[in-house]
């Protein structure tokens, strides 16, 4: 071991000791803290196909970053090459080292291989390898420039508000920046030394005089081994900690993991995964439309990972799911905000004697409609869903027409848990009781409530799916109109339950489509989002005014919406005509 | 050049001109509709004395007989510009008209309570807004949906007014009182009826207001409920079926209607939006704004062009007509120091 020892190496060798107990106790910790329920999907999961899935995603995501690719090119190519190119360097060396140096020796030697190795013909294929080492560090380097000049501009990488970061991040990130430089330069003094370089290290060693690069090379490989000691050390409290972390909750997540209503150790996987890259603060409509730069996912996650979160970062959300159509991470970010919006040891008072006064009714053979309460204060929409179950000749009960129970999702959007149970308890039993096969909503919000929350042996479905079966199977006649019309993707029917083209496929039947700028899962929120209840009604304005000039730019007659929610905020805007899809098929019905 | 124009033939440029003329000045007057006072026509009688909108209508319009003023209907000013003493005035129809003075009166129309879907107007043939109760009452045929005489009314106040939700934060002031004299009106013509009217507060502000409020309520026994309707539905019968809260016992009360009648409240007009967006002096409602509303309440910005009426709030005619004084006033005495 004396031949492969400097005193230089200890940094290194300090920060990577640190960097793996701490990264161990923090895993470990944080899988003991899993709820029953995620530990036995793990426990019967662990050992299927899954586990090719997770491999795959983390080739894709953790190494080629396809997701960050897609929003940019550049920003793609400045993170793969970041990630991928040191894990070639790491792999490539660990292969060269073994090849020249036969097994058994230290492990640091792989990482500072050229330092103790001169000779550069120890192996038959060696020059090639010396070669390959400088090209996988010039395309490391080639993704630090681009690192360096994010900072300076970018816009070049599709990125106008870059994430505001912590001391730590900025102290791990000088060090992750010094890195590979100072890996260039201590390999390039011991090439001039030693004549041991590849094509780039040599050529910069060759600028060296002799002296100079006898007296540099110890300081550089110091300063190296410093930096990425400084850099292991920083990372697992840092957003570096998502280099490792993002493994685990891919593999976790492909198991079956998913959040849960009280905040458990997977939530500190994804708390730690979430790499601050910033893609959320441009996805957000709060910073795009109000200037609110403090409640994005990456800073409600960070500031909830170092214990200092304020309640307005947790309510300041419209929860309309936007940030997560670009999150490169999927982080559920919506879930874990949830979360920390429990109240369930809040006792409201309420008493919910008047649920138990709504009548069951016997629906046999019948189509349950459930307008819910928004729709209510909508009634074109419930008319018009009245209208067209009649010209199908279907036979349905209105359940909530007269005296209504909430879905509860507004209730359990706010935190409280336990008055959302109650209501959903009450329309469980009222809805198994009436032995209908099917419920209809209107409602986008109790349609994912329905859907997601309860538990119902019918099928659930929104009215646009059901009025696009209803023509598809020719139940219902309707004619295309000349109309042109925009449709507006409703955050909870989109984003939420991946309805997108059962809608567009029911407007192409009786209307003339055009398309808005931001559409599908890109589709701004109107503003009025149940989530939010911080936003002033002017600040809601603002973001339904930014989603209607999204929706108004191919000049339609008219906008088209699934939501009475978004329904009622486009109306609010006074100077634009605004339908549900269910009245634009009224008005196109052959009676 | 002693020419004074005025966009908005409504009492406040019908009173305005009439000032003027009388002091010797011509006056052009600009109305976009086929005719005047388009905004008092379709009332019946007027508050605080019942006396009738019609009269008051031919008063004002024999005011426009005066030699000095000249109208133009059909005439759609599209946009004023110019700077004191010359003002260039273009209407639809491309032809331009000049004046030393300009006076906006473009007046206000009425909230579009279909914007209010939650009460069914344009939805449920049982809800209608206090325009079309107006013309019931002109008419005197008040009937409900099936042509019947109407067995119970409620009136509701404040739609798309003191609302946050419509953006109208403000009190269209006239609606209050219009509510209590629309009640009286039907119960005079039909006492069985019964009329109910919610309220948030009863805005009692004028001569003879509460006076007539409380005779509402002793000698036809009109019935107040404080509380906002938050949803109407309609019944198998063609009535309308309302949900509200009485704020004062604190309990939900549903209860059903022949008529549902809305207060709709005023908004800028598409005029008054426009000419106030141009010169920059709308406010966040689109009313023209004045340059202060204590001592400079007919002024702007810009010097020679002077604002009156209810394109700058919700004002009652009263106080429209008295305004209009006011602005011909201002008007004088700027034409003089342009000599």
């Amino acid at each position: 071991m004396g031949d492969f020892f400097n005193p230089f190496v200890i940094p290194f060798c300090l920060g990577t000791a640190l960097l793996f107990i701490i990264c161990i106790w923090k895993y470990v910790s944080w899988i003991r803290q899993f709820d029953r329920l995620q530990r036995t999907i793990v426990r019967k999961n662990i050992f299927t196909w899954k586990f090719l899935g997770a491999i795959w995603e983390m080739l894709t995501e953790c190494l080629f970053h396809f997701r960050i690719t897609r929003k940019n090119k550049l920003l793609g190519y400045m993170h793969r090459s970041i990630a991928f190119g040191w894990f070639l360097l790491i792999v490539v060396g660990a292969v060269e080292s073994r090849l020249a140096l036969g097994g058994g020796k230290p492990f640091w030697v792989s990482i500072f291989f050229r330092f103790f190795e001169h000779n550069p013909h120890t192996f038959g294929a060696a020059t090639f390898f010396t070669n390959l080492m400088d090209l996988l560090l010039l395309y490391v380097l080639s993704g630090v420039l681009l690192a360096y000049s994010k900072r300076i501009y970018s816009r070049m990488f599709g990125m106008k508000s870059p994430t505001k970061h912590v001391i730590f991040d900025k102290f791990a990130l000088s060090a992750l920046w010094c890195i590979f430089p100072l890996r260039l330069l201590s390999e390039s003094a011991t090439a001039a030394l030693y004549h041991n370089g590849g094509f780039m290290t040599q050529a910069i060693g060759n600028l060296f005089s002799q002296p100079v690069a006898a007296a540099l090379e110890l300081p550089l490989w110091t300063l190296y081994s410093i930096a990425l000691g400084s850099f292991f050390v920083a990372m697992p409290f840092s957003r570096y900690m998502h280099i490792f972390t993002e493994v685990f909750l891919i593999y976790f997540r492909k198991l079956g993991v998913k959040e849960h209503e009280q905040p458990t150790g997977y939530t500190k996987f994804e708390l730690s995964a979430c790499s601050r890259c910033g893609i959320c603060i441009d996805a957000c409509p709060l910073n795009n439309y109000l200037d609110i730069k403090n409640i994005q996912p990456v800073y409600f996650l960070r500031d909830l990972r170092y214990n200092r979160l304020q309640p307005e970062v947790v309510n300041n959300c419209l929860m309309c799911g936007r940030c997560e159509a670009d999150c490169p991470v999927n982080i559920e970010q919506s879930a874990v905000r949830k979360q920390m919006r429990n109240k369930k040891e809040i006792d409201t008072h309420d008493n919910y004697n008047y649920v138990e006064r709504v009548k069951p009714f016997s629906a046999i053979g019948r189509v349950a409609y459930f307008g819910g309460c928004m729709s209510h204060l909508t009634p074109g929409i419930t008319e018009a869903m009245c209208a067209i179950f009649e010209a199908a000749g279907q036979k349905y009960w209105y359940m909530d027409q007269d005296k209504t129970v909430c879905c509860g999702k507004p209730l359990a959007q706010q935190g409280f848990y336990n008055q959302a149970t109650e209501l959903r308890r009450e329309n469980t039993r009222l809805i198994v009781q009436s032995g209908a096969q099917l419920l209809v909503t209107s409602c986008p919000i109790c349609y994912q409530e329905f859907k997601k929350e309860y538990r119902l042996p019918i099928k659930v479905m929104h009215h646009t799916e059901y009025i696009n079966m209803l023509i598809a199977s020719g139940r219902l006649q309707v004619q295309q109109s000349a109309l042109k019309v925009v449709y507006h993707d409703p955050c909870e029917l989109g984003r939420g339950c991946g309805i997108y083209d059962e809608p567009r496929s029911v407007l192409k039947a009786v209307a003339t489509p055009v398309k808005a700028r931001y559409e599908k899962e890109k589709s701004i929120c109107c503003g009025y989002n149940l989530g939010n209840t911080v936003l002033e009604s002017d600040q809601q304005g603002e973001i339904r005014d930014a989603s209607m000039r999204s929706l108004l730019c191919n000049n339609p007659d008219v906008i088209a919406t699934a939501c009475p929610m978004c329904k009622k905020a486009f109306m609010h805007a006074k100077d634009f005509p605004v339908k549900d899809i269910a009245e634009i098929v009224k008005d196109n019905l052959i009676s | 050049m002693n020419e004074i124009a005025i966009i908005g033939a409504g009492p406040a440029g019908i009173e305005a001109a009439y000032v003027l003329a009388q002091r010797g000045y011509k006056v052009t007057l600009f109305e976009k509709a086929a005719d005047t006072l388009t905004n008092i026509r379709d009332k019946a009688y007027l508050f605080p004395d019942f006396s009738s909108a019609a009269d008051l209508a031919d008063q004002l319009n024999r005011k426009l007989q005066h030699e000095n003023i000249t109208l133009k209907t059909n005439a759609d000013i599209v946009s004023v510009k110019g700077e004191s003493g010359a003002w260039k005035l273009v209407d639809s129809q491309v032809n331009a008209y000049t004046a030393s003075a300009v006076l906006m009166a473009t007046g206000y129309t009425v909230f579009d309570a279909k914007r209010k879907e939650e009460l069914g107007y344009g939805i449920y043939q049982g809800v209608i807004t206090s325009l079309e109760m107006e013309k019931m009452i002109r008419e005197g045929h008040i009937v409900n949906t099936m042509g019947e005489q109407p067995g119970k009314i409620v009136f509701l106040q404040c739609v798309g007014s003191r609302d946050e939700k419509s953006g109208n934060h403000y009190c269209s002031k006239v609606c209050c009182v219009t509510a209590v004299k629309q009640a009286i009106e039907v119960k005079k013509h039909l006492p069985d009826t019964e009329v109910y009217l919610f309220y948030m507060d009863l805005r009692m502000w004028g001569e003879h207001f509460e006076e007539m409020y409380r005779e509402s309520q002793e000698k036809y026994g009109v019935k107040y409920i404080r509380g906002r309707i938050s949803e109407a539905a309609s019944t198998f019968d063609g009535k309308v079926q309302i949900k509200a809260e009485d704020t004062l016992v604190g309990l939900p009360l549903k209860m059903s209607t022949d008529l549902l009648v809305l207060m709709v409240g005023m908004e800028p007009s598409a005029g008054t939006r426009k000419l106030a967006t141009d010169h920059a002096m709308a406010n966040r409602y689109g009313f023209a704004t004045s340059q202060s509303p204590l001592l400079d309440d007919n002024l702007t910005a810009e010097a020679g062009f002077f604002v009156a009426g209810t394109c700058k709030r919700p004002l009652s005619i009263i106080d429209t007509l008295n305004d209009a004084r006011a602005a011909a006033q201002r008007i004088d005495e700027y034409m003089n120091t342009l000599r």
